[in-house]
């Protein structure tokens, strides 16, 4: 009965994600060309080739758990030279956003940077460089990361203390708004 | 030649140099750039990483706007240029996308127009031969690694103006500009993006192998065509030949700025003087600066 329903549930759990990223878990012949070029494969637990075969074997859950979708640059490698166009960066989002859905965060530090950044779009309608590394470090629990760079960085102009903001900030709200509504993750 | 300029959010800030050079020489070459008016975030890999449909919706605004000018896009920065694509496509792929993009951004899109990354403009729009005949002071003896890095090439799908594995176009740039584009095998490897910025463990280490990669091929500089890959490669190259126990001091030039050079422009005018590794010694040594009767450095 546990076991019928944790298959149930990897099903459920694969066709999320394929409905998601468009991919088709089978599609995939476990050639590993993928893999052997990715240049964070180093870092990662499973390889990406890994991660779909976890999903192909109704494993989801394990694929849930790894750290390779958080890892993930998203440099197009493996989708390039996939002999079966698998469309591997939409399938690491897929499986990132899916874990994310039920409460798994693997790299907290990825996930902490990409909300500071889209929290700064949100409210100025464009990346504030200085505040997105300000409120990275600081909720990463990393208050001097980088902190060398910064005043090279502030003396050249290239950062600045104050966002600028757009005119029209009150649309960019509502794009954010209205991907919430229909169930998106607005961050 | 017009088109919508869409500078990203980082020409406005640690890419300033970027901004600054491309304008300058897309006005001596006769490219008009009109800046989409109150342009916002293209969302970069953030918004991909995080929901789909807001990947698709952020680009989608500013290629409303400069749709309804009638105008094709350019834009500087290769992931900027990657995200627009990519919604461009989306809703010309699909009906059901463009009511949905268009629901969300409260503005109708139908992708007539087209998004082109700067270098390409230059390079196929413009032209070698046209760039060639505008050189006052060639690149000569300067030997360079060009870089193109992941989104300017890749999916090929999508970006479709060169050889994903070995693009050239950088390449003909150069030797346009009489430079010269050294042979190397890293020319399309990720330095991680904004992984870099997160996880900065993983990416000095990925950033340290395409440097290394690139001295060891012979290059003096590396070239590149956008704001992340300068600001991985540029100003975290200290850390990662720190971390290597190595010293690189690889000057990184983004090719607008090496096109700038080679029009007769002057280094601090086309920002130069703003990187963290200071490309000034390196130029002094080449006849571009050297040369005193085509030196025209405001004192
Ligand atoms: S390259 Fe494609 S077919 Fe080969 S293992 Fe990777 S995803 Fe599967
Ligand atoms: S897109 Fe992700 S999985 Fe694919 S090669 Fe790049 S880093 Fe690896």
């Amino acid at each position: 009965m546990e076991l019928s329903a944790a298959l149930e549930g990897n099903r459920d759990l694969k066709e999320r994600v394929e409905r998601a990223s468009g991919v088709h878990i089978e599609d995939c012949y476990q050639c590993g060309k993928c893999s052997a070029g990715c240049p964070v494969a180093a870092w990662m637990d499973y390889t990406p080739r890994q991660v779909i075969r976890l999903l192909q074997l109704g494993l989801g859950e394990e694929a849930l758990k790894s750290r390779t979708p958080w890892l993930c640059a998203g440099c197009q490698a493996c989708y390039t030279r996939c002999p079966r166009e698998v469309n591997l960066p939409r399938l690491m989002e897929a499986v990132r956003q899916e874990a994310r859905r039920r409460g798994r965060v693997n790299d907290r530090k990825v996930d902490i940077f990409d909300r500071a950044f889209l929290q700064s779009v949100e409210r100025y309608g464009r990346a504030h460089e200085m505040g997105l590394i300000v409120q990275y470090n600081l909720q990463s629990g990393q208050p001097f990361k980088d902190a060398l760079l910064a005043p090279p960085l502030l003396m050249k102009g290239k950062i600045s203390p104050l966002p600028a903001k757009i005119k029209n900030v009150a649309e960019v709200k509502e794009i954010f708004a209205r991907v919430r509504a229909r169930g998106g993750d607005g961050h | 030649m017009r088109y919508a300029y869409y500078p990203g959010c980082s020409l406005e800030a640690t890419a300033k140099e970027y901004n600054q050079s491309a304008k300058m020489v897309a006005r001596h070459l006769g490219i008009e750039l009109w800046e989409i008016p109150d342009w916002s975030c293209c969302g970069a890999s953030a918004a991909h990483n995080t929901d789909h449909l807001l990947s698709m919706a952020l680009p989608a605004r500013n290629l409303a706007l400069a749709e309804a000018e009638g105008l094709d896009v350019v834009a500087p920065c290769a992931a900027c240029f990657n995200r627009l694509r990519a919604a461009e496509e989306a809703v010309r792929e699909s009906e059901a996308m463009r009511a949905t993009i268009g629901e969300i951004i409260g503005r109708d899109y139908r992708a007539t127009n087209r998004t082109r990354a700067l270098l390409d403009v230059m390079v196929n729009g413009v032209g070698t031969d046209k760039i060639g005949e505008q050189v006052v002071k060639p690149l000569t003896g300067l030997k360079l690694a060009c870089y193109y890095g992941c989104l300017l090439v890749r999916p090929p799908k999508l970006t479709a103006f060169d050889d994903p594995e070995d693009p050239t176009t950088m390449d003909r740039l150069v030797a346009a500009l009489g430079g010269e584009a050294v042979v190397w095998s890293y020319k399309t490897e990720c330095c991680g993006g904004s992984l870099a910025a997160a996880r900065t463990d993983i990416g000095i280490r990925m950033i340290y192998q395409i440097l290394r990669r690139a001295r060891d091929a012979g290059a003096e500089a590396v070239v590149t065509a956008c704001p992340l890959c300068m600001l991985n490669l540029d100003m975290r190259q200290g850390q990662a030949a720190a971390v290597h126990g190595d010293r690189l001091n690889l000057p990184v030039f983004y090719f607008t700025e090496l096109m700038g050079l080679a029009l007769g422009y002057a280094p601090r005018d086309l920002g130069l003087t703003t990187h963290f590794v200071n490309p000034l010694p390196l130029l002094e040594t080449k006849d571009v600066l050297r040369h005193p009767a085509t030196r025209r450095e405001r004192a």
